[in-house]
Parts: structure tokens; sequence; C-alpha cells
């Protein structure tokens, strides 16, 4: 067999064959939704946490309504779901999941991690969230802190804003920005303290 | 019927994907289940219908917070789900 030719790509080709020669879309849109698929990645949404971070009445409008917030930085979610941000606390820690397939803020943050899409993360993050943190990540949950598993099903999407850590009084947003993972962005780890 | 924020509501105990094809959004877990509307994300047209191409209604999406232990004994205490619910598979608890 050919790797570079399997049914998947030869069937890729042909649908996208129809779609132009059919009138449906044109190349220069197809052409431009690539480009947004491609500028996706989890550093847009570290520059988003960032600015959350050093500035209240933005993480306020994050908070409120994420996708014209995000928009405001430049980066355009145009056709995608609606996005929603939940903020981490001393209270309450977000982990999100799509227990039924993988529904992830793409056009803000790429492509999910392969690991998002298993069906070991999928089961275990609502079944033993605390145990899936600790023994997967290493990242422990004070008792005190309730851990809420936001089950991402429907027609949003979903991202965690991080707690900023210690340590990191005055620093520049691209500073900032540079200190958040993708993992933290899922609400799998925590962000140590700054040294 | 609409539930404001704080309204107790139960998922409905339905399984139609024992009937025939179906596309649902509700996991098995919740069904069944009393939760506590969080807030309302809005309203969108229904991915069941959607899913296979028929005439698709716009109903209500919720966000329904349910209680951990009450599902699964062994989750801790206070921990919570928090799930996109539409407004066809809820009634006032």
């Amino acid at each position: 067999m050919n790797l570079a030719e399997l049914d998947s790509d030869k069937l890729l080709a042909a649908f996208r064959g129809l779609l132009l020669s059919k009138g449906v879309l044109a190349e220069e849109e197809l052409s431009r939704s690539s480009a947004a698929m491609d500028a996706a990645s989890p550093a847009r949404g570290a520059a988003v946490v960032a600015k959350a971070w050093v500035d209240a009445d933005y993480r306020a409008r994050l908070l409120d309504n994420a996708t014209p917030a995000i928009e405001e930085m430049g980066i355009y979610l145009t056709g995608a779901p609606p996005l929603g941000v939940l903020e981490n606390t001393p209270d309450v820690h977000n982990i999100i999941v799509c227990t039924l397939c993988s529904c992830y803020p793409r056009m803000l943050l790429g492509y999910p991690p392969l690991w998002y899409k298993s069906a070991g993360y999928r089961s275990r993050a609502v079944r033993d969230p605390r145990g899936l943190l600790r023994e997967e990540w290493g990242t422990i949950i004070p008792a005190e802190t309730k851990v809420r598993v936001l089950d991402s099903t429907a027609d949003y999407r979903w991202m965690v804003l991080p707690r900023r850590p210690k340590g990191t009084e005055g620093w520049s947003e691209e500073k900032l920005a540079g200190l958040v993972r993708e993992t933290d962005l899922i609400g799998v780890t925590v962000l140590p303290e700054a040294v | 019927m609409s539930f404001a924020p704080g309204t107790r509501v139960r998922v409905r105990d339905a399984w139609p994907e024992l009937e025939g094809p179906a596309h649902i959004r509700t996991p098995h877990y919740v069904r069944g289940r009393t939760g506590t509307v969080l807030k309302r994300l809005g309203a969108f047209r229904n991915p069941e219908d959607l899913a296979f191409a028929r005439p698709a209604a716009t109903i209500p999406l919720y966000h329904v917070a349910f209680e951990q232990a009450e599902i699964w004994p062994e989750n801790a205490p206070g921990d919570e789900f928090l799930i996109e619910i539409y407004e066809h598979w809820l009634e006032a608890a």
C-alpha cells in the first residue's frame, strides 16, 4: 500500500473537487478556512489568558462572553461555535472533556491533543476526575477546592482560565503567555509557581 | 417551558438510541438525574435532527450542574459536572 494514497485522501480530494466544481465553495473560502485552522494554536489561548491576568476589565468581558472578547484581540472565530471561558479560583478547578466525541475550541487552540480524544481520558475524566488528575498528570487539587468537570457535548466550546502563578507580579503579557500550556487550558494541569 | 437559573431539573430517562438510529448529545450518565440550571446558553438548532438532514427546530440550551457523588458515590462530595443540555431533555424536578 502506498501510504501517500490512502482511501481517506482520495475521498477528501474528490469531495473537495465536487465542492469547487458545483460552486458550493470558492477556492479562496477553502484557503481562508485552512489558513485560520493553521493559525489556531495553544499559544493563542495563552495570549488570551495573559491579557485576562493583567487587565481586570478584559477578564470580566472574557468570562461574560468569550467570543467577542477574543475577537477584540484580532483573533477571529467566524463560523466557529460560541466559546465559553471558565475561571479557576481557590474555590473551583475546572477540567474540560467531551465524553461523546472530541468537542474542543479548535478555531482558537487548534486540533486537540490525541489523548483528549482517547476513551481512557473521556471516561476517567467523569468517573474518577481527581484520580485522573493525580495519577496521570500529577495535579493535586486540594479537598476544599471543588472539581468541576465540564462535559462539552453540545453547541458551545470551552476553555479554562487558569490561576496566575505566584511570583509573576509585574511580568509582561508576553512573558506571562509563555508560561501557559495547552494542558492548563484544558484544566488537567495547573501552573507551577514562577521561580 | 423555560428554566430560570437555580431551577432544579430532571433529565428525561429516555433512550431513543434503543429504538433506531439516533444522534444524541445528552450523556448516558445524567439521564434520569436531577441537577440545577446554572444559566441559559442561548438557543441552537436541534442536532438530533441536523445529523439526519431533517428540518431542525431551534431550542434553548442550558448549562446544568450535577453533584458528582449523587451519580457515583465514590466521587468526592461537592465536586460537580457541568453539562450543556437541550430544553426538550429537561423537566421540572
